[in-house]
């Protein structure tokens, strides 16, 4: 998802036998659906799984500006320009709350940035890929941020206080995005038939990497049952894509563009729709740094950083020599 | 130089009538700055008529250890809860 494969620094789930005293009434407050809050105490790996988890999260909403802000300038009307710098102002927005959530178990925003920059943290290979014409930012909020809604609903319920309350206000703003997304593809599918032709090619291009972003199948990931264990992954992934799958299908039919997979059907006796196999391969490789943009898209983020660094750096001398005028008078 | 602002909570007041409630926090380098980025931050859809900022090193807060020392005293006092009396169901406006 958002966050992929995030380790839990665990070779296999803590079982009640494993755990010392405070480890197992820390779970139990957590089976208990007990929130726990930042002064709470906490297992050391339980501590470093979330800052994993929330802060590949927070940069995913960060460089996820980045596939978007390339359409801005050329947004094809006025009022399409607006919605769209609202859009990815939410996503700045969405990355401060999160960026907040992690600084809140321990971390300075410094580190987690420094982090990203160093390569040391991923964020969602789905930004990876590039926005060649302007229907990929109506697949984008339609397919990618209507994954992350999947993701991120379960997420409010959470067991890390502020990461949940961080995921309520996201969730709030996140479907206006789908729903800005959704209006866009809508409106090239009822346009000429070469707007319509642009739509389903933005399709094609996004449908498989939709899918990849809820991460590998289930049962490959000790970690997956460890986060389970601990309530900062509430559903499964294969869970996760199938309902998003069932969900997407009937919304492409009204559009009249298809997905790009010959397996795709509805299977009457499970009630969910069966789809084709995923290129796990293609996965691997963008995470591993080889996608389309992997390279471009950090060099954005670095290169904004660092052209920053003076007005952070005058902003703090301004405060300063404000604070001493105070003092002095 | 390490440049890192400082940390803020911010509260907002929804609607007049309605006490500030914490949204959470930001880094700004200075006051003024803490109130405009909330500004950006937390008001993006008209969910406040008013910001207050403050720094979180200024806040005092309970420690979780002290919980229930803290709060026991509460926990025996059930008759500060009007459902504690019982009421004859014939009586009114009470």
């Amino acid at each position: 998802m958002y966050a992929q494969q995030v380790d839990t620094g665990v070779a296999k789930v803590r079982t009640a036998a494993d755990m010392t005293e405070e480890e197992r009434a820390f779970q139990a407050r957590i089976d208990a659906d007990v929130k726990i809050e930042p002064k709470d105490w906490m297992p050391e790996a339980y501590r470093r799984t979330l800052v994993r988890q929330i802060q590949q999260h927070a940069h995913s909403e960060i460089v996820g500006m980045l596939p978007e802000g390339n359409w801005i300038t050329r947004a094809p009307s006025l009022k399409r320009k607006a919605i769209l710098m609202a859009k990815v102002q939410d996503e700045g927005g969405h990355g401060l709350y999160l960026y907040a959530a992690a600084e809140t178990l321990g971390v300075s925003r410094d580190q987690l940035i420094a982090d990203l920059h160093a390569g040391k943290v991923k964020y969602s290979s789905i930004f990876n890929y590039p926005t060649l014409t302007w229907a990929d930012i109506g697949a984008i909020g339609w397919l990618v941020d209507g994954a992350a809604i999947m993701n991120q609903i379960p997420l409010c319920r959470c067991s890390y206080g502020p990461y949940a309350r961080a995921m309520v206000r996201i969730c709030k703003e996140e479907s206006f995005h789908q729903r800005q997304g959704f209006d866009i593809m809508h409106t090239l599918c009822r346009g000429t038939p070469e707007q319509k032709a642009m739509a389903q090619d933005a399709l094609n291009r996004w449908w498989w990497p939709s899918l990849m972003m809820f991460g590998p199948p289930d049962g490959e990931s000790v970690h997956s049952a460890q986060s389970a264990q601990w309530k900062i992954k509430l559903l499964s992934n294969d869970e996760l894509r199938q309902r998003f799958v069932d969900q997407t299908v009937p919304q492409a039919d009204f559009l009249g563009i298809t997905m790009p997979d010959p397996d795709l059907k509805w299977n009457e006796e499970l009630g969910h729709y069966d789809f084709g196999p995923i290129d796990w391969s293609e996965f691997h490789s963008v995470l591993k740094g080889n996608g389309p943009c992997n390279r471009e898209r950090l060099a954005a983020r670095v290169e904004a950083w660092d052209n920053g660094a003076w007005v952070r750096e005058a902003a703090v001398a301004h405060a300063k020599k404000q604070s001493a005028r105070k003092e002095a008078a | 130089m390490s440049t890192e602002w400082p940390l803020w909570e911010i509260f907002i007041r929804s609607q007049h009538g309605l006490a500030h409630k914490h949204v959470g926090s930001l880094h700004a380098p200075d006051a003024e700055m803490a109130v405009k980025n909330a500004r950006d931050v937390y008001t993006r859809r008209n969910e406040g008529v008013s910001i207050w900022a403050m720094k979180s090193a200024d806040i005092a807060a309970s420690s979780p250890a002290d919980r229930d020392v803290l709060f026991e005293p509460a926990a025996s006092k059930v008759y500060r809860h009007p459902t504690f009396f019982p009421m004859p169901e014939e009586v009114k406006h009470l």
